[in-house]
Order: C-alpha cells, then structure tokens, then sequence
C-alpha cells in the first residue's frame, strides 16, 4: 500500500488513487491522448490512402471536378481553424497560469470558430446539394456531353502523365522539356474533356470533409465541456490536464484540415 | 486509506494470507448486480469479459456444430443453402470479433496484467469499463443483425457483394466498428498502463513475458484496428448513401476493399496470437520449474512480429489479380514471419529440456498449443508460397491452416492461461483429473476434426461450399465426428469449472509456483490487488519457491512457514 499517501498528508482530490503522484497520472494521461491522436491519423489515414489511389489512378477526375469545389471559402476556413487553433493554445497557456478570465474567453472564441468553420461548410455543401455534386448514385449534374468520336482520356494525353494497362508509370525520358517547346500549348484551346465517373471525386470529397466535419462537432462538444469546468474554476496551474489534452484533440482536428483543403481544392 | 478499509484488510488477513474465501475479497468487496455493472476493477472488469466472450464462444461453437452436421451428406441435411451461407459468415464474425480478438486480452489481461505489475489497477479504469460497454453494444449490434437478416457475405464482407446483398449488412458492420473500438481502448489502456505504472524495479527486460505478448498486441491493435473502421465506415456509406468509393459501376474499385480490409485483418491474426504466445511462456517455465529460455528473443520476437505483421496482408490476395511484384514481396514478408515465430517455438523446447516437466492441465495445453502451432505455422509456409497458393486458395486446407493458427494455438494459449489463473479468479482448484481428460479429449477431436480437412483441401474440396462430390464424404464425416468430440471436451471443461466455483478445494495463493508478482497476494486477491507490495524483481526466478504440503501450495523460501492466521 506504498502507493497511498500516509494519513495526514494533503490528498490532491485530482489525483486518482492507483497513481503514485500527480506526475506519473499526468504523463499517462498525456500518452494516452497522443496514442489515441495517432488512431485518430489511422481512421483518416484509409480515406487519404483511397484519395492516393483514385487521384494516381485518375488524375482527370480530380483534375476536372475540383474546379467545383469554392476555393474562397475554403481558404476562409482555413484560416477560421489555424485562428482557433491559436486561440486553443493561448488558452492552455491561460488555464497554466491560472488566468480564469482569459481561459473563458479563449475557450468560448475557439468554440465560437467552430461554428464559423461548420456554417461556412454548410453553405458549400448546400450549394453541391442544389447543383446535383453528390457522390455516387445521386451525382445529377448536368456534364457537357463527351464528344463520342474521341475516346475521353487519349483526347488529352499530355498533361494526365500515366499511360494506361500495365506500362511503367515514369514518363518517358525521350520527352522534350515542358515549357516553350510543348506542342499543346501552340494548339488553339480545345474544348474542356469531361472525364468519366466524376462521382468518385465527390464520393471522397463527402467522405472526408464529412469525417472530418463530425470530428469538429465532436472537438466542440468536448470543448463546451471544458468551458463548463473552466467556469466552475477547476483548472490551474495545480491541474489543467483535461485543458490540455483537449487542446491536443482540437490541433488534430485543425492539422487534418491542413491537409484536405489543398487535396481537395487546390489541385493543378 | 479509511479506517474502516483498513479493518476490512485486517480482518481478510486474519482469515489467511494464502485463500481469502473467508473473508474480504475482489468478489465480495461490492454485492449486488449493479457494484458489477459499474465497477473499476479491473478484475471484476476481467471477469465480466470472460462470461461475455464465453457466451460468444458458445454461440459460435453452436454454430459450428449446425455448419459441421449439414456437411454429414453431399446433399442437404439438416438446413437450406441460404441458412448455410448465414450461418457459415455468423460462426465466422462471433468467433472472430467476439471472441478471439477479446479473448486473452480483455479478459485475461485484464485480470492479470495490473497484478503483475504489482499495481492497483489499469492506467485509466473508466476507460476500460468504457471499452466493455462498447464490447457489450457491439455484441448486440451483432445479435440485431442475426434477427433482422442474418448476414450472408462471410465474415470478410467482401464488395460488391456486401453492398448489393439484401440482409442486414450494416448492423453487423456496425457492430464489428463498434467492438473495434473496444479492442482500441483496450489496447491504448495497456501500452500507457505498461509505459507508466511498471514499479521501478521492473526494467523493460525484467517484464513477465505475458505482459510483453500484451504489449505488441496492443501496438497492432492501437495501429491496425482504426482502419478496419474507416474501412467498415466506407460499406455502411456505400449501402446506405450509395458513395460508390467500392462500387466498378461507379468508377469505384473493389479490389481496394480487399486492401483495406486484410491491412487490419491480417494483422489482427497477431492480435490472436501473441497474447497466446504470452501465456505459453509463462506456462512453459512454469511447469518445467526452470528458467525461461532466451528471454530476451522471446521478447523481442514479440514485437518482430508485430512489426512484420503490417507488412504481410496482400497474401490474401495472391489471386485478387495484384501485380506479380507485389505478390513476390508478400510472399518473402510472409515468409519473413517464420523466423520470430520458430525462435519462440524452439525457446519454450528449450526451456522444458532437463526441466522437470509437471504435466498438469495447463501444462497440457500448453503442449498442444505448441504441436498445433507448429502445425498451423508450418502449413501457412505452403499457403505463402504464390504457387502453391493458387492451388490451396479457398479449399479446405486454408480453413484447417487457419482453424490450427486459430483454435489450436489462440484458443489452446486461452484454455491454458485459463486454467492456470482459475485459482487466482475464484480462489478455488478445478477437478485436475477431469481437467487432464478434457485437455486430451479437445486435442483428440481438435485432431481429428481439422486434420481431415488439410487432406479433403489438398484434393480440391473448396471452402463455403454447401453440397460436395461424393468423393469427399469420409473425409467430411471424420471431420464432423471429431467436432462432435472436441465439442464434448469443451463442454467437459465448462462442467468441472462451474462445479468447482462452489465445490472446488480452496486453493493457495501460489499453487504452481510460479515467480510472477500475482502469486504473492491471496487467491482471491483483495480489492486493492495486495496486501503489502510485492517482491517485484525477477519474474522467472523458480528456485526460490519452494513446495509446501501443508499449504498444498509454494512458498517463498526465507519465509518462515506461517502458521494460519498470520501475514
């Protein structure tokens, strides 16, 4: 029973009693929330491993439909999240110094870009909505009709890069360098190639943002709860572990849209 | 610590430090249902896992035995084809995600591994009554599926199939999402568990071996299962939203599914094994009252294959029409995986060499975790080789290869570590005689059921096929005649231990005198796992417990015999 303390020792009513010191209960709180940001990754890394395969396997399709995507707004919410992300930071600082006005506020701001960040994202996905740019069995959009004398890919062979059936996917050394020289840009502009299955695009743009969009719900949610005990006054420089670990889930949530927006919207 | 916790630890001790049936005990320390339902210890937390993944292994093993009569006749027996095809997939999904992937892990690990780290509890106890919550839901999601529309694609649920069937895919999907978040939380509560609250005597190399077993079991399940849930997410998305991401008709790409889905199964195949590999250590020193051979390998063969697992899962798909590169790199990193798994194989021989080997019940399962092993190992080489695999695939050979990895080791490591922590559990001795007939009758039948199917696949009975040539009749009535035996030594094991929770002899806190930390408190320990701490150094230091006929147990030598009644 070592790990008791004795009898008449101040007990931390934050320290759990199978922990030896508040230390030891810190550190694997900290290791288990890393931990589970990495299954976090895993759970996202399937959906970027489809992304890989389909956008290798069919540049056109993305190259084509990502034109449908807004990249304005979503350069907004890009920026909305990095914002809170600070201001996620900021207030793990505050709940250490024991600044309880400052760690309202900071949690309140990065909730409150949180719904910035969800309204936004229901504007893009009412629009896609309205237009028919939905996945799979719904995709109703009106495509331009494919010209059915040409077949769609070998129209435009040039800039797509991968040859089909099993031939090596380097590019021929023999090419000429690109720039000045390139024959296709001395050709008038031909008419834009719609791709096949357009869907798959939107079936991963759904997926992922979708994913994603239930991880923001689900980081605000967590943050209300902080904010709650925040007001109650529980956290300080003595305890701020759930300020903390917390903060570490919104970053993820931030980073993993780091990287969906220039997938999906910014692609050349 | 209250006074009133302190009288309760005096008087549990006055009763005796060795069996602590008289008094207070784990069992006891809360009554009623709902001090179960909500409780932190992880003991109890074990133990509720134990009852609900026995009640699995009962459900599929009673499908099995419907699966095993049906294929009594070429023709139709005792069900329809369509029933065959559900029942087939339904014995499939329990066993595998109700039973064998929890098994050693929640329910023994459990149990165990706090004790063996001389702590009070698990990293995080909420969690982990979490994760038997979300084990229980899962399981119900199963059980809804199974009434509303028992599912029919195999436990694999392989597109296209799995999205255009009309029964109800998506709750039993959903389940197996759900109960993979069980085995994650597990998971994460053991590797922080092992990171943080190892004594400080305890170094990396001075951790028992189960607990090592444990370790690289929960890196695969931490690292591997999340996919499994994205990829389960992706087939409700296809069947209820019609995403297209796996459908060709769609631009979608099935064979991406096969991907996804063996780079969690098959490294879930480790989650299997490796904390059965675990248990077969401990037993082996044990009962060969010797030192464990090649500690060091042993460990790190643990994570060897951990690692290698991930890298191994396009073996399923030799014939999926994957490049013949990537089949050669699989087929070598298959190959690769024999190398962690003999060195095991050959330390535990080596261990029992000029040790004096106790054949008792978990002994026995020991040894035919290591005949079969062998088995299942060796006949897996000839299902990695590409040229043999095109031949072999989807017969009757995979389903005994995997049946010899499956049964024969995880559940042959589960029966053993069963048997040897029983006595810590409930604090009472099964039935040894009934346990060693039982032991050889489940090898027997075990035999005999699987056996006959390397030879039936090997001439060509290919796997989940309702009616067969007649040719292959005698093969698949020794087959059924063997379930039938090893059911009877399952249901021998169920009987004698059941009998033994009121009828058994008390048992001793050390009855096999074994080195590891959970033997130094009261069989059945207290709440807070001991009563003073434990010598934790090394776990496999035989020599100093020495065997006591007046406790019918081991005691610590340098310990002067205690009369009853004192610490």
């Amino acid at each position: 029973m070592s790990h008791t303390p004795p009898h008449g020792e101040a007990h931390d009513p934050h320290l759990a009693h199978h922990f030896p010191d508040a230390t030891t209960q810190f550190e694997a709180g900290k290791l288990g929330m890393w931990i589970f940001l990495a299954t976090e990754i895993l759970l996202f890394g399937g959906l970027f491993c489809a992304y890989a395969v389909y956008r290798a396997n069919h540049p056109e399709i993305f190259m084509y439909a990502h034109q449908f995507l807004d990249k304005v707004l979503g350069g907004i919410n890009t920026a909305v999240l990095i914002i809170s992300s600070l201001t996620m930071a900021w207030a793990v600082r505050a709940a250490q110094l024991g600044h309880q006005r400052a760690l309202t506020r900071l949690l309140a701001a990065t909730i409150a870009m949180g719904f910035v960040f969800l309204g936004i994202k229901y504007v893009e996905y009412e629009h896609k909505w309205k237009e028919g740019l939905l996945p799979g069995t719904h995709f109703n959009y009106p495509l331009p009709e494919v010209p059915a004398a040409a077949p769609p890919v070998a129209a435009d062979p040039a800039p797509v890069g991968v040859p089909a059936g099993d031939a090596s996917t380097i590019a021929p050394a023999a090419r000429g360098p690109a720039g000045l020289a390139d024959p296709a840009a001395a050709r008038p502009p031909a008419p834009p190639v719609v791709p096949r299955n357009v869907q798959i695009f939107f079936g991963i743009y759904f997926t992922m943002t979708g994913l994603h969009g239930l991880h923001v719900i689900a980081g605000m949610i967590t943050l209300m709860w902080i904010l709650r005990r925040a007001r109650r006054g529980e956290f300080g420089p003595r305890y701020f572990t759930p300020v903390d670990l917390a903060g570490l889930y919104w970053h993820l949530v931030d980073l993993i849209w780091i990287y969906l927006f220039p997938l999906l919207y910014l692609i050349h | 610590m209250t006074s009133h916790d302190a009288t309760h630890r005096e008087s549990a001790a006055a009763v005796s430090a060795e069996n602590a049936l008289g008094g207070e005990h784990y069992l006891n320390h809360g009554r009623g249902l709902w001090s179960w339902l909500t409780t932190l210890d992880h003991k109890r937390i074990g133990i509720m896992y134990l009852v609900s993944i026995l009640a699995a292994f009962l459900l599929g093993g009673v499908f099995a035995l419907l699966l095993r009569t049906e294929l009594l006749t070429p023709q139709q027996t005792i069900m329809k084809a369509d029933t065959y095809n559900q029942m087939f997939t339904l014995h499939g999904a329990v066993m595998i995600f109700l039973f064998i992937i929890p098994g050693i892990p929640a329910a023994l690990g459990n149990f165990v591994l706090p004790l063996m780290l001389g702590a009070k509890d698990v990293a995080f106890p909420r969690l982990n009554l979490a994760s038997y919550y979300l084990w229980v839901s899962g399981a119900l999601f199963a059980l809804i599926s199974m009434i509303t529309g028992a599912v029919d694609t195999g436990w694999t649920f392989y597109t296209p199939y799995s999205t255009t069937t009309s029964t109800s895919v998506i709750a039993m999907v959903f389940g197996a999402f759900v109960l993979g978040f069980s085995s994650i939380f597990t998971g994460l509560n053991f590797v922080v568990t092992i990171h943080k609250m190892r004594p400080p005597a305890m170094t990396w190399f001075k951790m028992p071996l189960f607990l090592w077993g444990l370790y690289g079991t929960a890196i695969i399940q931490i690292l591997a299962t999340p996919v499994l849930g994205i990829t389960l997410l992706l087939i409700i998305a296809e069947r209820a939203l019609g995403v297209g991401i796996f459908d060709p008709a769609l631009g979608g790409d099935p064979v991406l599914f096969q991907h996804f889905f063996w780079f969690y199964s098959h490294p879930a195949v480790y989650i299997m094994i490796l904390p059965a590999m675990g248990v077969i250590s401990e037993l082996m020193a044990t009962f060969s009252r010797k030192r464990i051979f090649g500690y060091a390998a042993i460990a790190g063969s643990s994570i060897a294959i951990a690692v290698i697992s991930f890298l191994v899962w396009g073996h399923h798909m030799f014939v999926s029409g994957q490049s013949n590169l990537a089949g050669m790199i699989f087929s070598f990193l298959t190959f690769l995986v024999a190398i962690p798994s003999a060195i095991k194989v050959f330390n535990w021989i080596a261990t029992m060499y000029k040790g004096s080997v106790w054949l008792a019940t978990p002994m026995l399962y020991a040894l035919s975790f290591l005949f079969l092993f062998g088995i299942g190992g060796l006949t897996g080489l000839f299902l990695g080789a590409l040229a043999t695999d095109v031949h072999l695939h989807d017969t009757y050979f995979v389903v005994a290869h995997f049946h010899y990895v499956m049964f024969g080791g995880t559940v042959m490591g589960f029966l053993g570590g069963l048997h040897y922590w029983w006595p810590k559990m409930f604090g009472r001795m099964y039935s040894e005689r009934w346990g060693r007939i039982a032991a050889l009758l489940i090898f027997v039948g075990f035999n005999v059921t699987f056996f006959a199917q390397f030879v039936m696949g090997s001439q060509g009975m290919p796997r989940r096929y309702y009616n067969y040539l007649p040719e292959f009749t005698t093969y698949h009535v020794i087959s059924t005649l063997g379930s039938y035996l090893l059911a009877a030594g399952l249901l021998i094991v169920l009987i004698y231990l059941i009998h033994s929770l009121t009828k058994g002899q008390p048992a001793p806190a050390n009855p096999w005198g074994a080195a590891t930390a959970e033997w130094q408190t009261p069989s059945p320990p207290p709440h807070d796992n001991f009563l003073r701490d434990p010598v934790v150094d090394d776990p496999y230091d035989l020599e100093r417990w020495r065997w006591d006929a007046e406790l019918a147990g081991y005691r610590l030598e340098g310990a002067a015999a205690r009369p009853a009644g004192a610490v």
